[in-house]
């Protein structure tokens, strides 16, 4: 399954300054696997610990939070649409 | 003088200089103004305060400008009422209202961290702002950007209430509606920062917009007699008012301006979008998002991007949260207009009827001073109020109908004690 991956600013450095990445994988969990085994680095900053993302960086999957739906666990099909987006403040 | 260091991580303590920014590269943790508190003693004091002006920027020592305020020259020092009727109807000795319904120029909380963030922007030369909006702030930032010369940009969901919508479009900020909720707004409006770099308040200005919210907490100690209020009781949306009404009362404590009375923070949600209540009843560190449900739009945001803050906060002071039914807001709404005469929209009926929770479950003492913050204006909100009041009787200009009402009004009295005295 190939999926695209949008980064936004704050990670692009660890990606070489790149807006998206496609990638291949079943489930968000795999695809952000696939993502962070391409960029180390970008691993790091993503997750908190072995099986939990860092809790200031929300995931998207075709605009949907993962947490609605089966959170790493949540399945991809070919050609959906994964955004990582740090969670913002307002009112 | 400015007494600011720098910008710094509240998660990883990461040091960035005065600049538009969102959040720390290394954890994406919210980066937060750092001052000078040591360079601040014996020059920062209720004296200095007290000679500044009757707005925000008496307290600007604390605030991250470099330049003289030329933004919300009236925003703020709205009124601490002493609410010795609704005190009595609720049974407790001393309760206050902080009332942002008055704030200016758009009648809410959010005047505050517009007039600051406003002023970064100008700062940094930005010529465009925008926000991302459950109403007030879009409401604000439109405002206060026709008065700055700027140009303005505000997205909003698409089923906000009128008031909210003519409230802005009257300021003629270029507005764009969109088809979802609150987080639906923001998570496309961080999009929009990062492609077109324009200073969004609540995204790449949030460190300098989050810091105008302590003004509330800075008044509140000031016109209490520079004192704190035991108990704080606080709306919650995305989580920016309330740790800094609580970093406020810990600036003032750290510069011996007020004493440390140990002051309690409560957080105060709609029982239709309460992540960050459930997560405190729960006892857990972290909230799962909620897709709103309730008449509170302004404060319906299910993914409240500060909620760990908040939760943090809540609970190292020592405080609780409530939420509150829709019914239960309208409630609040109307007991607060008839004891105190203010008319607040529902994110106030919120934190009135959590409030009042609190109380009865005897989380916050009757005996103790109590503090409720009300942020937002019920004008704007009439919509919720549709079919809550009798219809008033319609009349010619005539004094014998009017005698008439006034002898059915008696008539009802007289028949009212009568069954009262059974
Ligand atoms: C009237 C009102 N009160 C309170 C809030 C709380 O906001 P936050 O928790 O994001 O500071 C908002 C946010 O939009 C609001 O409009
Ligand atoms: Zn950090």
């Amino acid at each position: 399954m190939e999926v695209t991956i949008s980064i936004p600013t704050a990670l692009r450095p660890q990606v070489d300054n790149k807006d998206t990445v496609k990638v291949t994988g079943s489930s968000v969990r795999e695809a952000l696997g696939a993502l962070t085994a391409q960029y180390p680095e970008l691993g790091k900053r993503l997750y908190a610990g072995e099986n939990e993302l860092n809790r200031f960086i929300n995931v998207y999957v075709n605009d949907e939070d993962i947490r609605f739906m089966d959170n790493l666990d949540t399945a991809l099909k070919e050609g959906d649409e994964v955004s990582i987006i740090p969670a913002i403040a307002g009112g | 003088m400015s007494y600011v260091s720098c910008l710094r991580c509240k998660e990883c303590g990461a040091e960035y200089p005065i600049e538009p920014r969102t959040v720390c590269d290394h954890d994406f943790g919210p980066v937060e103004v750092a001052y000078d508190y040591e360079a601040m003693r014996g020059k920062v004091t209720r004296q200095s305060i007290e000679a500044g002006p009757r707005s925000i920027w008496r307290y600007r020592d604390l605030l991250p400008v470099a330049s003289e305020p030329r933004v919300g020259l009236n925003s703020g020092y709205t009124p601490l009422i002493k609410a010795d009727n609704l005190a009595a109807e609720l049974g407790v000795r001393e309760l206050y209202i902080k009332d942002d319904s008055t704030n200016y120029p758009t009648f809410s909380y959010k005047d505050r961290v517009v007039a600051v963030a406003l002023m970064k922007a100008i700062e940094f030369g930005f010529d465009t702002v925008g926000c991302a909006s459950t109403g007030n702030l879009a409401h604000s930032v439109a405002a206060h950007a026709a008065k700055a010369g700027l140009t303005a940009f505000v997205m909003i969901p698409h089923d906000l209430e009128e008031g909210k919508i003519i409230g802005s479009q009257v300021f003629s900020p270029r507005m764009v509606k969109i088809r979802g909720n609150y987080d639906d707004v923001n998570r496309l409006c961080s999009q929009i920062a990062d492609k077109y770099g324009w200073a969004i308040v609540n995204v790449n200005l949030r460190p300098y917009y989050t810091e105008g919210a302590k003004t509330h907490g800075f008044e509140i100690a000031e016109q209490l007699g520079w004192k704190l209020p035991q108990h704080t009781v606080v709306p919650v949306a995305g989580g920016t008012i309330l740790p800094k009404i609580w970093k406020a009362y810990q600036e003032f404590i750290t510069l011996g301006i007020v004493e440390d009375n140990k002051p309690k923070m409560y957080a105060a949600q709609a029982a239709g979008c309460n992540p960050v209540v459930t997560a405190i009843e729960e006892n857990s560190d972290l909230f799962r998002p909620q897709k709103p449900q309730t008449i509170a739009k302004s404060i319906a945001i299910g993914n409240p991007a500060d909620g760990y803050y908040v939760i943090k906060v809540v609970r190292e002071s020592g405080g609780y949260g409530a939420s509150a039914t829709d019914s239960e807001i309208i409630d609040a709404i109307k007991l607060l207009a008839r004891t105190e005469g203010i008319f607040t929209e529902p994110a106030g009926g919120t934190t009135l009827a959590a409030a009042i929770k609190l109380i009865q479950q005897g989380r916050i003492p009757r005996d103790e001073s109590i503090c409720v913050c009300i942020t937002g204006n019920g004008l704007k909100t009439i919509e919720v109020m549709h079919g809550q009041f009798a219809a008033a009787p319609v009349i010619n200009a005539k004094l014998s109908e009017f005698d008439v009402i006034v002898d059915e009004i008696k008539e009802k009295a007289a028949a009212a004690t009568a069954t009262a005295g059974v």
